[in-house]
């Protein structure tokens, strides 16, 4: 008897190991141009992977696709074991239709470059909106849950407020709390600081530093912030022209990068 | 100036007339005006086609031959309207082609962030339009219907030639029967239509101030 439940117990590791993300051999091509050539890039739960790279190398993109904005042209993205972009009927892969897509996109959350958040809501409702019309909740569990985010990330007195009201570090602040109410087990960010003041970013950097140490949640983080990268990773992935060129723990990355793109692109960082 | 105050209560059930056909087919034309635009830009193409074809055909048709249509034409189809209700609708369905092109533009015109924020937080196709994409559609759109419905206005006239008894169709009335009232009556049918228009006018106006509050911009 113990030796079966052991069994089953060890049946059921792999399970365990899966990678939260899984990219295999994802390819995408804008027209005639590819600008991701067969990625691929594994994310284990609760694991915070920083994109880091040059001006279109494929960072947007390569999330952008795990956030279902962006369709791969080819190769399969998995979440959970579970194919994102593709049904599985019988041993075939047929493409997801909405429902599929819906109920997978249910563990991503992602926080954009530009806030866009909701500008005839206000900051409350903000963050209210999909827990009650997504996730079903009454007003008062949203409200409850929003109000404890909105307090984590410092705006608990903007409750009222218009995003219009708002400076660009609270704008961000709100929109990482949005999707944060929102229970994913997997967190965006697409170079989150690059359109605020440079005064304002570390109010946003801490935000995410105190989250990525709270919760359980992975990360994938494309950033130019180095030292931030450095600091939050667990594993740092540069990306040159659509190909990953280099990954491994921060330390490595910055200390001893390999390739000579990776260690041009650092010195270009540091001398800038 | 004793013609033109004769003149006036004469022609006030008139008024009565085309401000009520100017209501009606303004609502009919709001209806008709959202379920075009959002055909317009639905995710199915044949809904699109659909749309697309019947916006084209009644803004690029008179909207007399139209009228005529509703009134003269359906009956040999069995469809037989009141002149009152032919006019609501020849004036809604015209009308509600041009407002449903108001309508589109403006849900096109929401930044394609707003879109990919309700995505991210995974709202359904319909709860994305309704909770992001058309309260700020609708803002945008609010200066245009109001534009429009000045238009609705001043086409209500053509009503009077299916023999509704409009302001248009008095003041023709009393011209016809007194032909040195013609004068008076045109620059009263002039200063009547005027004063119908004016709240829409100011309204309008407002709403051109408000437009872009509440809205993201791209
Ligand atoms: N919608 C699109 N249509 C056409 N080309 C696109 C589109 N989106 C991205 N690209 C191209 O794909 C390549 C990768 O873009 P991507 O935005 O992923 O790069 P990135 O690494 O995020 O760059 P950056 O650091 O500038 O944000 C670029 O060459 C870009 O021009
Ligand atoms: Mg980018």
């Amino acid at each position: 008897m113990g030796m079966t439940e052991k069994q089953l117990k060890s049946s059921n590791k792999p399970d365990k190991e899966m990678p939260l993300v899984q990219y295999e051999n994802v390819t995408k091509k804008f027209g005639d141009v590819e600008v991701l050539k067969g990625l691929d890039l594994e994310i284990k739960q609760g694991e915070k992977v920083a994109l880091i790279g040059p001006s279109g190398s494929g960072k947007t993109t390569i999330i952008r696709m795990l956030m279902t904005l962006e369709k791969p042209s080819g190769g399969v993205i998995s979440l959970n074991g579970e194919p994102l972009w593709h049904k599985k009927i019988g041993d075939k892969l047929v493409p997801a239709d909405e429902k599929h897509l819906r109920k997978l996109r249910s563990d991503i959350g992602m926080v954009f470059q530009h806030f866009n958040l909701f500008p005839h809501m206000t900051i409350l409702r903000n963050v209210t909106e999909a827990p009650i019309h997504v996730l079903g909740l009454s007003k008062e569990e949203a409200n409850e849950r929003a109000v404890d985010m909105l307090n984590k990330v410092g705006l608990g007195d903007k409750l009222d407020a218009y995003p219009e009201q708002l400076s660009g570090g609270q704008k961000q602040r709100v929109a990482i709390a949005r999707a944060v109410v929102m229970h994913p087990k997997v967190m965006l960010f697409d170079e989150v600081t690059s359109a605020l003041d440079p005064e304002l970013v570390g109010e946003v950097l801490q935000v995410i530093r105190d989250l990525a140490k709270e919760t359980d949640m992975a990360m994938i983080l494309v950033t130019h912030e180095m030292d931030f990268a450095r600091d939050i990773a667990d594993r740092v992935v540069f990306l040159h022209n659509g190909q990953i060129e280099e990954e491994g723990h921060p330390e490595d990355i910055f200390e001893t990068p390999e390739s000579e793109r990776l260690q041009g692109f650092l010195s270009r960082f540091l001398n800038t | 100036m004793e013609a033109y105050i004769n003149i006036l209560p004469r022609l006030l059930p008139g008024a009565v007339i085309t401000v009520q056909v100017l209501l009606a087919s303004a609502a009919l034309a709001f209806v008709v005006a959202f379920v075009a635009g959002l055909g317009r830009v639905s995710k199915y193409s044949i809904v699109r086609k659909i749309t697309a074809v019947y916006v084209e055909l009644f803004r690029g048709t008179s909207l007399l031959v139209q009228l005529f249509w509703i009134y003269f034409a359906l009956p040999a189809f069995g469809i037989q309207f009141s002149p009152f209700l032919a006019g609501v609708v020849a004036l809604g369905l015209n009308y509600g082609a041009y407002a449903s092109e108001v309508v589109r533009g403006a849900i096109l015109a929401v930044p394609s962030g707003q879109t990919e924020a309700s995505i991210a937080l995974n709202m359904s196709n319909w709860q994305r339009m309704r909770l992001i994409i058309l309260p700020q559609a609708f803002r945008i759109m609010l200066p245009g219907f109001g534009n429009i419905s000045i238009e609705l206005l001043k086409g209500t006239s053509l009503v009077s030639l299916i023999t509704l008894t409009d302001l248009t169709y008095k003041g023709l009335i009393i011209q016809n029967t007194n032909l040195s009232y013609t004068m008076p009556v045109f620059v009263m049918l002039l200063v009547v239509y005027f004063i119908i228009a004016l709240p829409l006018i100011i309204l309008a106006k407002k709403l051109e101030k408000n437009a872009s509050r509440g809205v993201a911009k791209a």
